[in-house]
C-alpha cells in the first residue's frame, strides 16, 4: 500500500533516524524488565518447596477456566464486567502490541499469517478491542474516583490508600489504546487527503473518530502525530510492563501462572513440609512460618498475584466482625515486605520475624479457616495453608493464647478439648429409649457402619441431642450401625487447623487404629469438621458420608418417609455449614433433605451456598477469645431475619452453638430457632418402617 | 543468672472431677490426669524469660516418685536448661517442712542466685517456699506478681496486697519468691516440644545424694499428719443445684432474681 507518512522505520528527527529509538526502547524495556523479574524470583527461590508440577491437564484446564475464561470474575458483577472486557481487550491488543514494536523496525510489517483476510477481521477486532478497552478504562474511572466501591478502601493500620495506583495504570492504558487509534488515525486521515487507499475503518471504532478529528489537519502535523503518537505507545508500552512488577498489577504477568498452579486437594491441609514424611517431622529444626523464607514458592507467588481487589475481605466474616483480620492484608503486607527485603539493587536486607513485624499473632487467630476468602479471590489465592503455616510456628514457639492452651491440653491427656473423662464419652447413648440399643464397637462387636461422633457431640449437653437424633435417624433407616464410644478420640480436626500437628497426628493415629480394628464398611459422621478430618486429613479409611447423604439416599429408597411440615406458618432456611459446603462441595443433598419434608417453606438468605457466612468457627475456635466488634453468629442470624426466616436449620454442631447463641444475645429468643438437620428430619419421620420410636 | 524453679506434679483440677475415696484416706485417684501445678508453670516462665534477659540457666527441680520425672521433663520443654528429679522411697509422706528440708539440700549442693516457687500448689498448704527460705536463711518475698532484675546483687518484686494495690520491695539475692499467677503469660508446650527432650538424661537425688538422714524426713520425720478427708456438710443457706446446664442455670437465675440479686 502506498503511505503518505513516513513511518518511524524511515523517520528522521534532526537527522537522527528514528529506528534507533524503535530499537532501544524495546531493548531498554525487555532488559530492565527482565531484570526485575529475576530480582523478583530471588526469594521465590530461597522459598520452601511446594509440590504444584502435577496433573498437567487439569492444571491446564484450570488455567483456562479461572485465568482465561475470567471464571469468578462475574461474582462481583460491575467490576466483573469491566475486567473481563479490559482483559479479553488485552489479549486481543497483545498481536497488536508485537506487530507495533516491529513497525518501526521495518516497515509496513505483517505478522507471519496476517496478510490476507485473516488480517482483515483482525484489524476490525483490534480496532473494537481498543475502543471497548478506552470504554472500561473510563468506567473504572469513574467507580475508582467517584463511585469508590467501599472494599478497595484501605484502613489506616494497613497503610495508605492504592487509588492512585490504580488510576495511574488506568491512565496508562488509556494512553496506549489512544495512542494507537492516533498513529493510526493520522495515517488514514493523510491517505485520504491525498484520496488513496486506507485500512478498513470501521465506524464507531476509536480509529475511525480518530481520522475524522484529524481529517482536516495539515500533512506535517498529521506526520508528526504519526510519529508522536508511535513512540509514545513504545514509552508507555515499555514503562507500563516495568511498572507491573512494583505493586498489585504484577498480576497481569503472575496470575496465569498462580492459577495453574493452585491447590487441587481442597479441604486439605498442606503438610508441615513438602517431601518431609510424617515419621520425619521431629527432625525438623523448626516448625512452621516464622520468617519470609519458610513460605513456599507458590505462597509467594500468591502475594505477587494478590490484586488488591478486596473480594477475600468483602466475604471475610473474620473482617465483618472487626476481627483484626482482612485476608487481602495479608497478600498486600507480605508481598511489601518482600519488596523491601528484597531490593532491586543490592542484597537482602536483614529479615525480621514475621509474627510482631509483619503479622500479629491475633490477626493469625482470628481465622476460622471458613475458606470464604479462597473461594472468592478471582486468581486463587489461599489463605488457610498459609494461616496453619504461621500458626505451626507460634504453636512451636510456645505462643499460644491462654484460652487456647487448656483445651489443647486436655486434648492431649483425655482425648476431647472439655477435660472429660473417656469413659463418659458414650453416656450420651443413655438417654435414648430403652430399646434404642446402639452398640458400643468393642472387643467382639461389628456393625457395617461407624457412626463418627467426636467430642462436641458425645459431651455438650444440648448437641448431644444431634447423636441421639442421628441415633435414632440411622435405626430408623435399618443401618446397622455402632459408635467407638470411649475408644473414639477427638477427631483433630480443629487441632490441625490451629497449628499443633503432632497432636494432630496423635489423634489421627489413635483414631485410624480403632476405626480399622472396628472392622466396619464404611463411617458415618452429623459433624462436617469430622466429616472433612476423617475424609481429607485421614488416610486409609473406610468411605465416609455425612449424615445428610445417607438421609437423603434412605428418602429416596423409601426408608425413611417423611410426614407433612409440623407448621406450615413457619419459613425456614439452611445456613451451610463451611466444611459440608465450600470444602466438601455438599450444597444441594442437605437443601433436597429438607425440601423433601411436604409443605415445608424454604427461604435462601442472601449469602449462601459457596458465599455462605461462617457461624463464628468450631472446635476450638470456640474456645478463642477474639477481639471483636460483634459476633458473627449475630450477624448471620440478622441475615436470616433479613430473608424471613423464622427457624435456621444447620448441620452441624458448632453452627448449632454459635446460632443459637447469637439468638439469644441478638434478642430474638422465642422469635427465631436453630435446629440441626437431623433433628428437624427426626421430627418429621414417619415411625412405621424399620425401627420403632417411642414418644421421648 | 542461676535460677532454680521449684515444681510439683499435681492431679489436673480442670480435667478431673475430684472425689473422695471410700475410706475417706485420700481422694479417688484411679482415674486422675496430672499436670504441672499451675502456679509453677508462671515461675518457670519467669525463670525463663530472666535468663533470656540477662543470662544464666534455670534447672527445674521436683520432689516426687518417678512419675514426677513428666513434669521436670515439661518444664525442660518450656524451656529450661536442667531438670534434676528428687526422689527416695524415704520421701514419701513428707509434710511441707519435710519438702522443704530435701530442696534445701539440692538447693545447697548448687550456685544458686534466685529459687522460685509457686505461691501455692493444687493439692497443697503454700508452706514450701517460706520454709525453704526460712531454712536456707535467704530473704523471701511471697505472691509476687512482678519481677524486674535490677544488677547481680537486687532485683525488684511487686506483690499484691489487699485491695488490688501493688507493693513495691527491694530484696537482694540470693533470694526465694513464691510466684503468683498472672505475673506473665506461660508459653505453649506441643507435643513436638516434648519429644525434643525426651531423651534427655534427668538425674535423680535421693537421700544419701543429698545427705539427708532418712528419719528427718517423710512419714516418720512429719509433724504434721493428715488424718482425714472429708466433703463438708451442707451448711445453712448453702444449696447444690442439680440438673442438665440449662436447668441449673435457669435455677440459678431464678434464685438471684429472688434474693435481689439481679432485677
Amino acid at each position: 500500500m502506498e503511505t503518505v507518512l513516513i513511518s518511524p522505520a524511515k523517520a528522521t528527527i534532526v537527522g537522527i533516524p528514528t529506528v534507533i529509538f524503535s530499537l532501544l526502547i524495546p531493548l531498554v524495556g525487555v532488559g530492565v524488565f527482565a531484570y526485575i523479574i529475576a530480582m523478583r524470583l530471588k526469594p521465590l527461590v530461597l522459598a520452601a518447596p511446594d509440590q504444584r508440577f502435577d496433573h498437567f491437564t487439569q492444571r491446564l484446564l484450570n488455567m483456562l477456566k479461572y485465568a482465561i475464561g475470567q471464571y469468578r470474575h462475574l461474582r462481583y458483577t460491575d467490576a466483573g464486567v469491566i475486567h473481563i472486557f479490559l482483559f479479553a481487550g488485552f489479549m486481543i491488543l497483545s498481536l497488536r502490541s508485537i506487530t507495533l514494536v516491529l513497525l518501526g523496525i521495518s516497515e509496513g510489517y505483517v505478522l507471519p499469517g496476517m496478510g490476507g483476510p485473516v488480517g482483515v477481521a483482525y484489524g476490525i477486532l483490534k480496532d473494537f478491542a481498543g475502543t471497548w478497552i478506552l470504554a472500561a478504562c473510563v468506567a473504572a474511572m469513574v467507580r475508582r474516583g467517584v463511585l469508590k466501591p467501599e472494599r478497595y478502601a484501605v484502613p489506616p493500620k494497613y497503610g495508605k490508600d492504592h487509588t492512585w495506583e490504580a488510576m495511574l495504570v488506568l491512565l496508562l492504558i488509556t494512553g496506549l489504546v489512544t495512542c494507537d487509534m492516533v498513529f493510526e488515525g493520522s495515517q488514514a486521515a493523510a491517505q485520504i487527503q491525498k484520496g488513496l487507499k486506507t485500512e478498513l475503518l470501521v465506524p464507531g471504532t476509536g480509529t475511525w473518530f480518530a481520522t475524522h478529528i484529524l481529517s482536516a489537519s495539515p500533512l506535517d502535523r498529521l506526520q508528526n502525530l504519526h510519529l508522536g503518537a508511535y513512540f509514545s505507545h513504545e514509552m508507555i508500552f515499555f514503562f507500563f510492563l516495568c511498572f507491573l512488577p512494583f505493586g498489585k498489577h504484577f498480576h497481569v504477568i503472575t496470575s496465569l501462572p498462580n492459577v495453574f498452579f493452585l491447590k487441587l486437594n481442597r479441604g486439605t491441609v498442606k503438610p508441615v513440609q513438602w517431601g518431609v514424611a510424617d515419621d520425619q517431622l521431629d527432625d525438623l529444626e523448626s516448625f512452621g512460618v516464622k520468617t519470609f523464607e519458610d513460605f513456599t514458592w507458590k505462597h509467594m507467588l500468591d502475594f505477587y498475584s494478590c490484586v488488591d481487589c478486596g473480594r477475600c475481605s468483602d466475604n471475610c466474616p473474620a473482617n465483618a466482625a472487626g476481627r483484626p483480620l482482612s485476608p487481602r492484608f495479608i497478600s498486600v503486607k507480605c508481598r511489601n515486605y518482600s519488596f523491601a527485603k528484597y531490593p532491586l539493587y543490592g542484597q537482602p536486607v536483614n529479615g525480621r520475624p514475621l509474627i510482631g513485624n509483619v503479622l500479629e499473632e491475633d490477626e493469625i487467630w482470628s481465622c476460622t479457616t471458613c475458606g470464604a476468602c479462597e473461594e472468592e479471590c478471582p486468581v486463587l489465592i489461599e489463605y488457610i495453608d498459609k494461616i496453619v503455616d504461621v500458626r505451626r510456628g507460634m504453636v512451636d514457639d510456645g505462643r499460644v493464647p491462654q484460652s487456647l492452651q487448656k483445651p489443647l491440653g486436655a486434648l492431649e491427656k483425655r482425648g476431647n478439648p472439655y477435660g472429660k473423662t473417656a469413659k463418659k464419652r458414650a453416656d450420651w447413648i443413655k438417654d435414648l429409649p430403652e430399646d434404642c440399643n446402639i452398640k458400643i464397637l468393642e472387643k467382639e462387636e461389628t456393625a457395617d457402619v461407624l457412626y463418627f461422633v467426636d467430642s462436641i457431640t458425645s459431651y455438650d449437653d444440648r448437641i448431644q441431642e444431634i447423636g441421639r437424633a442421628t441415633a435414632r435417624i440411622l435405626l430408623t433407616a435399618a443401618i446397622d450401625f455402632g459408635i467407638l464410644g470411649p475408644a473414639e478420640k477427638d477427631s483433630g480436626h480443629e487441632v490441625k487447623r490451629f497449628g499443633e500437628e503432632m497432636l494432630f497426628q496423635e489423634l489421627r493415629d489413635h483414631n485410624t487404629d480403632e476405626i480399622i480394628k472396628s472392622g466396619v464398611q464404611s463411617i458415618v459422621t452429623a459433624d462436617p469438621h469430622a466429616f472433612n478430618a476423617l475424609k481429607n486429613d485421614y488416610q486409609g479409611l473406610p468411605p465416609v458420608e455425612h449424615v445428610s447423604q445417607m438421609i437423603a439416599r434412605a428418602i429416596k429408597g423409601g426408608k425413611i418417609r417423611l410426614k407433612e411440615v409440623e407448621d406450615n406458618g413457619v419459613t425456614y432456611t439452611y445456613h451451610d455449614p463451611c466444611y459440608l459446603g465450600r470444602h466438601n462441595g455438599l450444597y444441594d443433598i442437605p437443601r433436597d433433605v429438607i425440601d423433601a419434608i411436604p409443605n415445608l417453606k424454604r427461604v435462601e438468605m442472601s449469602k449462601c451456598k459457596d458465599r455462605s457466612f461462617c457461624c463464628g468457627g468450631g472446635g476450638l475456635m470456640l474456645f478463642y477469645e477474639p477481639e471483636e466488634e460483634i459476633r458473627m453468629g449475630n450477624l448471620r442470624v440478622k441475615m436470616a431475619e433479613q430473608a424471613g426466616a423464622d427457624v435456621i436449620v444447620t448441620a452441624c454442631p458448632f453452627c448449632l452453638v454459635n446460632i443459637e447463641d447469637a439468638i439469644k444475645t441478638s434478642g430474638l429468643e422465642g422469635k427465631m430457632e436453630a435446629m440441626d438437620l437431623v433433628e428437624l428430619i427426626e421430627r418429621h419421620m414417619v415411625h412405621d418402617t424399620g425401627y420403632k420410636i417411642q414418644d421421648a | 543468672m542461676e535460677i532454680l524453679v521449684c515444681v510439683k506434679r499435681v492431679p489436673d483440677t480442670s480435667e478431673n472431677e475430684i472425689e473422695i475415696n471410700k475410706d475417706g484416706s485420700d481422694i479417688e485417684r484411679d482415674d486422675l490426669v496430672y499436670s504441672v501445678n499451675e502456679w509453677d508453670n508462671y515461675a518457670v516462665e519467669e525463670a525463663i524469660q530472666i535468663r533470656d534477659n540477662v543470662g544464666g540457666s534455670v534447672t527445674v527441680v521436683s520432689v516426687g516418685d518417678e512419675d514426677a520425672e513428666e513434669v521436670v521433663r515439661r518444664e525442660m520443654a518450656m524451656g529450661a536448661d536442667k531438670g534434676i528429679l528428687l526422689s527416695d522411697n524415704a520421701f514419701e509422706g513428707s509434710d511441707g517442712r519435710g519438702i522443704a528440708n530435701i530442696l534445701k539440700a539440692e538447693v545447697e549442693k548448687g550456685k544458686y542466685d534466685l529459687v522460685l516457687t509457686g505461691a501455692q500448689a493444687d493439692d497443697g498448704a503454700g508452706q514450701v517456699g517460706g520454709m525453704l527460705a526460712a531454712m536456707l536463711d535467704w530473704p523471701y518475698a511471697s505472691l509476687v506478681n512482678s519481677l524486674e532484675v535490677v544488677d547481680d546483687k537486687t532485683i525488684k518484686v511487686g506483690r499484691e496486697i489487699a485491695g488490688g494495690n501493688l507493693e513495691m520491695n527491694e530484696i537482694d539475692l540470693p533470694c526465694v519468691l513464691s510466684i503468683q499467677t498472672g505475673i506473665n503469660e506461660p508459653r505453649y508446650v506441643g507435643i513436638r516440644g516434648i519429644r525434643k527432650v525426651a531423651s534427655i538424661d534427668i538425674p535423680v537425688h535421693g537421700a544419701g545424694d543429698l545427705g539427708i538422714t532418712p528419719e528427718s524426713v517423710g512419714e516418720s520425720g512429719a509433724k504434721v499428719k493428715r488424718i482425714d478427708y472429708f466433703t463438708p456438710e451442707l451448711g445453712e443457706g448453702a444449696e447444690i443445684l442439680e440438673g442438665s446446664t440449662d436447668e441449673i442455670i435457669e435455677k440459678l437465675i431464678e434464685l438471684l432474681k429472688a434474693k435481689g440479686g439481679i432485677k
